[in-house]
């Protein structure tokens, strides 16, 4: 039925919650690399194929999501904060499905065992790298109370002190990096020349999903910065 | 004068039948504006809303709608022009109210936002310019309604933008929101109270013979705000903080407590609305009425019969009943982003410019500063989505509707001239 009712056209459906949707769906992608990783380790491939094509199920579906949020977001639309910057920060959000993507995308490509020297370097690396895009997560869950705030006051603290913890996160994600890149050195030798390159790639890969989670909350901290 | 001898009961009978169509549309459609942001912000249910729309509708057109309605009856138009042909008023009436009805029916199947107050404001100024004579339209009344069309939808906005500040500042931002809005939530209900009991009390009540000074007028709004505000508390008392809610949205239960606030809200609004959009069908049916049963003198100083704000009530309120409760339950279920926080600030600031508004005898458009005032919640970065592109319908929906009003209440204006003459 039409209603000639100008009001009801003029709130248009808020694009806050569609990304909080978003960067659930890209942690819930980052975070299948912790069975993925176990069964590279128990060089279980059937698995490992299972778990890589679920994580890029994931990350296409954190595609679409985006795609749909980039769709709420049309011109002349008015925002308590920059389109701009809300766009940014889903490009952003976007980055850790697609590193997770990669990661699971390459080790299985290549069928990449881990050493077994570097193995538990490289499973509390990983856990260090996806607690800091846990920590992103947990601070787009105030992205709803800081639209209620207005984007100031106590809420901005709330949100603040979460980004300050993404921080302290990929600091330890990148001292972690450090520790594992040298345990990999220690048994490079004993290594086929391109599988040691490419595990440093998939080092530097999964320091690279720390650092994207640490953007979004970096870009987070641009909308509040009134 | 022998037409309106000869033909006044028929020519009544008329009036009465299309005031009540007019009435019936803005009840239809109109009410949904005022109602829908109540019941968008899930406060009120839909029952809820009808109901307070009904009895404080009804309320606000027979406490507060006389002044709007002496406006459109007979601020619009030069009454001395017409003195020696009364029989042009009462036809000039009747097809603005038939054009406004019609016109308002049309813009509801095409889906257009349209205003009832311009419609018929702008088909009364078309009657008296082209079929009586462009003198005979108060020009200087009409430049200060077209104005107060401007400065309405600001002046709400300007009200929302406070008070959503107001609320940020009290609660909202504060570090236990829930403690402050059980604090500062009376207040804002006696505010809400103190408004509408005043301007009933200093504007509305001369009709029924009780006519205050203004300090008396005051101290009795005081009394009502504060049983208003006492009503508000015991209400307030039965809402609990919930962990669990809360956990997952913080301001959960604060929203509880800005619902208590959201019903004395939409009361107000209700009542605004009454007060002013019902003369836009009252006031032309009030114009006839004064022309015949003062046998053909085109009356400066006749009183508003009382039976005539009651047909225009229940004719709100039989659109309302009929039809308006579809629109209200569209509207409603479209709105997701207002919660009673917001929606609170918009809605009172639009009730507060209208009442005040039908206080001075302007009819300015409900609708146009509900936008004004969501618009201003929203530049208190209170809203998370706003499409600006609607102002420009509603901008163009203005234009329209002033010459389509006009235009249709001309036509129709000739026919009833040909038909009874």
């Amino acid at each position: 039925m039409v209603t000639n009712n100008s009001i009801f056209q003029l709130f248009a459906s808020s694009p806050f919650k569609p990304m909080q949707e978003h960067i659930a769906k890209a942690h819930a992608c980052a975070i299948e690399l912790i069975p993925f990783f176990d069964a590279v380790m128990a060089n279980d491939w059937k698995e490992a194929e299972r778990l890589q094509q679920n994580i890029a199920r994931l990350e296409n579906e954190a595609d679409t999501l985006k795609k749909d949020v980039r769709q709420q977001l049309p011109r002349g639309l008015f925002l308590p904060v920059p389109r701009t910057d809300l766009l940014d920060l889903l490009r952003m959000q976007d980055k850790i499905a697609n590193r997770a993507k990669d990661i699971a995308g390459l080790m299985l490509g290549r069928q990449m065992s881990i050493p077994e020297a570097i193995q538990p370097i490289m499973k509390d690396y990983l856990a260090v790298s996806l607690k800091t895009s846990a920590q992103a997560l947990k601070a787009l869950n105030g992205l709803d109370e800081l639209v209620t705030s207005g984007f100031s006051g106590h809420e901005v603290d709330v949100v603040e002190q979460m980004i300050h913890e993404i921080d302290d996160l990929e600091h330890n994600a990148d001292e972690m990096e450090r520790q594992a890149r040298s345990a990999l050195f220690t048994v490079e030798k004993e290594l086929h020349p391109i599988d040691a390159m490419f595990m440093y790639q998939i080092i530097n890969l999964v320091g690279d999903l720390a650092d994207k989670a640490q953007q979004v909350g970096s870009r987070l901290q641009l909308l509040l910065a009134k | 004068m022998t037409i309106i001898a000869e033909y006044g009961d028929i020519l009544v009978i008329m009036a009465c039948i299309f005031g009540f169509f007019m009435a019936w549309g803005v009840g239809a459609n109109d009410v949904a504006n005022a109602m829908g942001t109540s019941v968008g912000s899930k406060a009120l249910t839909l029952k809820q809303a009808i109901m307070i729309a009904i009895v404080f509708e009804f309320a606000g057109a027979y406490l507060a709608g006389g002044a709007v309605t002496a406006t459109i009856r007979k601020g619009i138009i030069d009454p001395a022009m017409l003195s020696g042909t009364p029989e042009l008023l009462v036809y000039g009436m009747l097809s603005a109210l038939l054009a406004a009805g019609i016109w308002l029916l049309v813009a509801t199947a095409f889906g257009w936002p349209v205003s009832t107050t311009h419609t018929i404001v702008g088909a009364i100024v078309g009657f008296a310019a082209v079929g009586v004579g462009v003198d005979a339209v108060n020009w200087g009344k009409v430049g200060k309604i077209v104005a107060s069309w401007v400065v309405s939808p600001v002046t709400a906005g300007l009200i929302a933008f406070f008070l959503f500040r107001s609320v940020q500042r009290l609660i909202l931002d504060t570090e236990e929101p829930f403690k402050n809005a059980k604090k500062y939530v009376p207040y804002y209900i006696f505010l809400v109270g103190f408004m509408i009991s005043m301007v009933t009390f200093t504007k509305g009540l001369k009709h029924i013979g009780l006519d205050l000074s203004f300090g008396t007028s005051a101290l009795i709004s005081t009394g009502v705000a504060a049983v208003t505000m006492l009503l508000g508390i015991t209400m307030l008392k039965k809402i609990k903080a919930n962990k669990e809610d809360d956990k997952e949205y913080h301001f959960a239960s604060v929203e509880k407590v800005f619902g208590v606030l959201m019903m004395f809200t939409a009361c107000a609004m209700a009542f605004a609305h009454g007060s002013n959009d019902v003369a836009n069908a009252v006031g032309p049916l009030a114009a006839v009425v004064g022309v015949v049963s003062s046998a053909g003198e085109v009356a400066q100083k006749t009183a508003m019969p009382v039976w005539i704000l009651l047909l225009g009530g229940g004719g709100i309120v039989a659109g309302l009943v009929m039809y308006g409760h579809k629109v209200i339950a569209t509207v409603g279920n479209n709105i997701t982003e207002l919660t009673p926080s917001r929606g609170f600030a918009a809605t009172l600031a639009a009730a507060t410019t209208v009442v005040f508004a039908s206080g001075t005898g302007l009819p300015i458009s409900t609708t146009h500063t509900l936008v004004g005032a969501v618009l201003g919640v929203g530049l208190a970065r209170g809203l998370s989505a706003l499409n600006l592109r609607v102002i420009g319908t509603i901008f163009a929906s203005w234009v329209v509707t002033l010459p389509a009003g006009a235009g249709l209440a001309i036509m129709f204006f000739f026919m009833l001239k040909g038909m009874f003459s």
